[in-house]
C-alpha cells in the first residue's frame, strides 16, 4: 500500500460521503455545499490520474462559477419542507422504482465485468517533461479539431437562445445613460460665481461701494 | 519509498509552507499599518502612531486585541456553516502562494498548469463570502454576499482572458516561465506588448480583492460592513487576513506577469546592469509588488465607491471586450513577431502556418 492508494481511497471516501450528503441533508444550502465538495474530492482524484488541467478545469468551472451561480439561486429559495414532505409515502414505490431502473442502468454500463481492473489498464506514468495541457491542446485542435469547433457552436447557440428568451426589450424603464453621464462638462453642472464677502450689518451700503475693509 | 523518507519529505515541504506563510502574515499585519500611515498622510493626518516607536507596534496590538476578543455567534445562525466560512477564505487565498515564484528556482511547487491553478483557487474563494452571509441570519450579511459573489463571478471572466493574453505571450502555464520569457531588459517586459491587459487585469485585481473603489460587499456607508458584519474576534481577523494576504498576491502576479517578476530592472543597460548584479532577484520581485500594493492604497485614498451598475457596466461591456479584442491583435502580434517580444514564435520561425 503506497501513499496514492492511501489518498486515493481518502477523496473517495469523500466523494461518495459528500454525494450521499447532497440528497440525505434536510437544508438544501447544504445539500449544495455538498455537491462542491463532491465535485471538489474528484478533481483530486483526476489529480492522482495525472490529468492535471481538467482537473484543475473541474475546480475552475464547476466549483468556482457554475455551482456558485446555483448556490445564489438557492439561498433565494424559500424551501416548504412541509410541503416538500407531503405525499412522500404515496409517491415512494414509484420513486423507488424509478430510482432502481436507473440504478441498474448505470450498473449495467460500469458492471465489473466490462470496467474491472483486468479489463482497464492502469494508466501509464507519464515522464518529467510531460505537459498535460500542451498534449490536450495538441490533441484538441488537430485530431478533435471538428468536434471541438462544432460544440464551440452549439455554445454559442445556446448563449444565443438563452438570452432571446429572456430578453423583453423593455425600454419604459428609468435607467442611467453612462455615456450621456460621461459627456457632462463642468460649466453645464458648476456655476462658479464670484462675490465679495459678507460685512457686518452695522456698516453703510456705501462702504462697500468703494470696497473698503472695515 | 520508505516511511522515513516520506515523512522527512513532508516535513520539508510543512517547512517550506512555513517560510512563505509567516513573512505573509507579517506583510499582512504591516501592509495595514502601511495603508493607515499613508491614507492618514494623504488626508493630512498623522495615523496611528501612540503604540511604539511611530506606532510601529500597532498591528502587534491589533492582532493582540482581536485574539482575546470573544468570537458570538449570532442567534439563529448556521453555527457550522458560521463558522467554516472564514476558513474557507481564507485557505484558497494561502493555497494560491503554493505556485508562486519568488526568484528563478524558488518556488513551491513548479507546476505547469500554475496559471490556471491560481485562476481556480482565486475563483473558489467566494463560497467564503457566500457562505458567512448566508449563515450569519442577517439581511446586510446576505446583502453583502450578494453584491460580493455577483462582483467576483463577473470579474473572474475578464480575468482570465487577460490571463489568457498573459499565457500567449508567455507560451506557458508555468509562472517561472512566464518571467523567463521576458528576459532581456525593462523594455522586453509583457508590459508594452500586453498594456491593455496589464490595465485591466490590474483593476479586475483590485475588484476581485473587494477593495475600493470596488468595496461595494463591504460598503461601510450602506451596508455596515457586508458579508463579515455579524463576525467578531479571530473570525473576523481571519477575513481580514485573506483580504489583504489577496491584495499582495495580487500584486505579486502583476509583477510576475507584466513587470518582469524578479529580473532586473537595469538588465541591458551599461554599468547600470553590472552595478545592480549583486541585488537578489527576491529583492526587486518584492519592490515592484510593494508599488503596485501602494497603488492599491492609493486607489483607496483617491477614488469614491462605484455605483452597483457602474461596476456590471464596466466589468461586461467594457473589460470582456477590450480583451477579447486584445487577444485577437496578440495573435497577429506574436505570429508576425512584432517587436522583440516574441522572436522565434512566429509563422517565419516555424516555416509557415502547419
Amino acid at each position: 500500500m503506497n501513499i496514492e492508494t492511501l489518498v486515493f481511497y481518502f477523496f473517495s471516501a469523500i466523494t461518495i460521503i459528500a454525494a450521499i450528503g447532497v440528497i440525505s441533508v434536510k437544508n438544501s444550502v447544504q445539500a449544495v455545499l455538498c455537491l462542491v465538495l463532491a465535485f471538489f474530492s474528484a478533481a483530486a482524484l483526476w489529480l492522482l490520474l495525472e490529468a492535471e488541467f481538467l482537473a484543475i478545469t473541474l475546480v475552475l468551472v464547476y466549483v468556482g462559477a457554475v455551482m456558485v451561480l446555483f448556490l445564489f439561486v438557492v439561498m433565494m429559495l424559500d424551501v416548504d419542507f412541509a410541503a416538500m414532505k407531503q405525499g412522500f409515502a404515496k409517491q415512494l414505490p414509484l420513486g423507488l422504482l424509478v430510482g432502481a431502473g436507473l440504478f441498474g442502468a448505470i450498473y449495467w454500463v460500469i458492471r465489473f465485468e466490462v470496467f474491472g481492473s483486468d479489463k482497464v489498464p492502469e494508466p501509464a506514468k507519464s515522464d518529467q517533461g510531460y505537459s498535460n495541457v500542451e498534449e490536450l491542446g495538441r490533441l484538441l485542435y488537430s485530431e478533435y479539431f471538428y468536434p471541438f469547433e462544432i460544440a464551440g457552436v452549439i455554445l454559442l447557440v445556446a448563449i444565443i437562445a438563452a438570452i432571446s428568451l429572456t430578453f423583453r426589450g423593455r425600454r419604459d424603464r428609468k435607467g442611467q445613460s453612462v455615456r450621456e453621464q460621461h459627456q457632462v462638462l463642468k460649466e453645464e453642472r458648476l456655476k462658479i460665481v464670484s462675490m465679495e464677502s459678507e460685512k457686518p450689518i452695522s456698516n453703510s451700503n456705501v462702504n462697500r461701494e468703494v470696497g473698503d475693509a472695515s | 519509498m520508505d516511511f522515513m523518507q516520506l515523512v522527512t519529505e513532508g516535513l520539508w515541504i510543512v517547512a517550506k509552507i512555513a517560510m512563505i506563510l509567516l513573512p505573509l502574515v507579517l506583510a499582512v499585519a504591516y501592509t495595514t499599518y502601511a495603508e493607515r500611515k499613508l491614507i492618514g498622510y494623504m488626508q493630512m493626518r498623522i495615523g496611528p502612531n501612540r503604540v511604539g516607536p511611530k506606532g510601529w507596534l500597532q498591528p502587534i496590538a491589533d492582532v493582540v486585541k482581536l485574539l482575546m476578543k470573544e468570537v458570538i455567534v449570532p442567534s439563529g445562525a448556521n453555527k457550522t456553516l458560521f463558522l467554516l466560512a472564514p476558513i474557507l477564505f481564507i485557505a484558497p487565498s494561502f493555497a494560491a502562494w503554493a505556485v508562486v515564484p519568488f526568484d528563478a528556482e524558488l518556488v513551491l511547487a513548479d507546476t505547469n498548469a500554475g496559471l490556471l491553478y491560481l485562476l481556480a483557487m482565486t475563483s473558489i474563494a467566494v463560497y467564503g463570502v457566500i457562505i458567512a452571509g448566508w449563515a450569519s441570519n442577517s439581511r446586510y450579511a446576505l446583502i453583502g454576499s450578494l453584491r460580493s459573489a455577483s462582483q467576483i463571478v463577473s470579474y473572474e471572466i475578464a480575468m482570465g482572458f487577460a490571463l489568457v493574453g498573459v499565457l500567449m505571450a508567455g507560451g506557458s502555464m508555468n509562472l517561472g516561465d512566464i518571467v523567463e520569457a521576458q528576459n532581456g531588459s525593462a523594455l522586453h517586459w509583457f508590459w508594452i506588448p500586453l498594456f491593455p491587459i496589464l490595465v485591466i487585469y490590474w483593476i479586475s485585481g483590485v475588484a476581485e480583492t473587494n477593495r475600493a473603489p470596488f468595496d461595494l460587499p463591504e460598503g461601510e456607508s450602506e451596508i455596515v460592513a457586508g458579508f463579515h458584519v455579524e463576525y467578531a474576534g479571530m473570525a473576523f481577523a481571519l477575513f481580514f487576513l485573506a483580504e489583504y494576504a489577496n491584495m499582495i498576491l495580487i500584486s505579486i502576479l502583476t509583477a510576475l506577469f507584466f513587470f518582469g517578476g524578479w529580473l532586473n530592472p537595469f538588465q541591458g543597460i551599461p554599468y547600470l546592469d553590472v552595478a545592480t548584479d549583486w541585488v537578489p532577484g527576491t529583492i526587486w520581485l518584492l519592490l515592484k509588488a510593494a508599488w503596485f500594493l501602494f497603488m492599491m492604497i492609493w486607489l483607496r485614498a483617491t477614488f469614491p465607491r462605484y455605483r452597483y451598475d457602474q461596476i456590471m457596466r464596466l466589468g461586461w461591456k467594457v473589460f470582456i471586450p477590450v480583451t477579447v479584442f486584445w487577444l485577437i491583435v496578440l495573435t497577429f502580434w506574436i505570429k508576425l513577431e512584432w517587436g522583440w517580444w516574441f522572436d522565434g514564435r512566429g509563422i517565419a520561425s516555424l516555416g509557415g502556418a502547419s
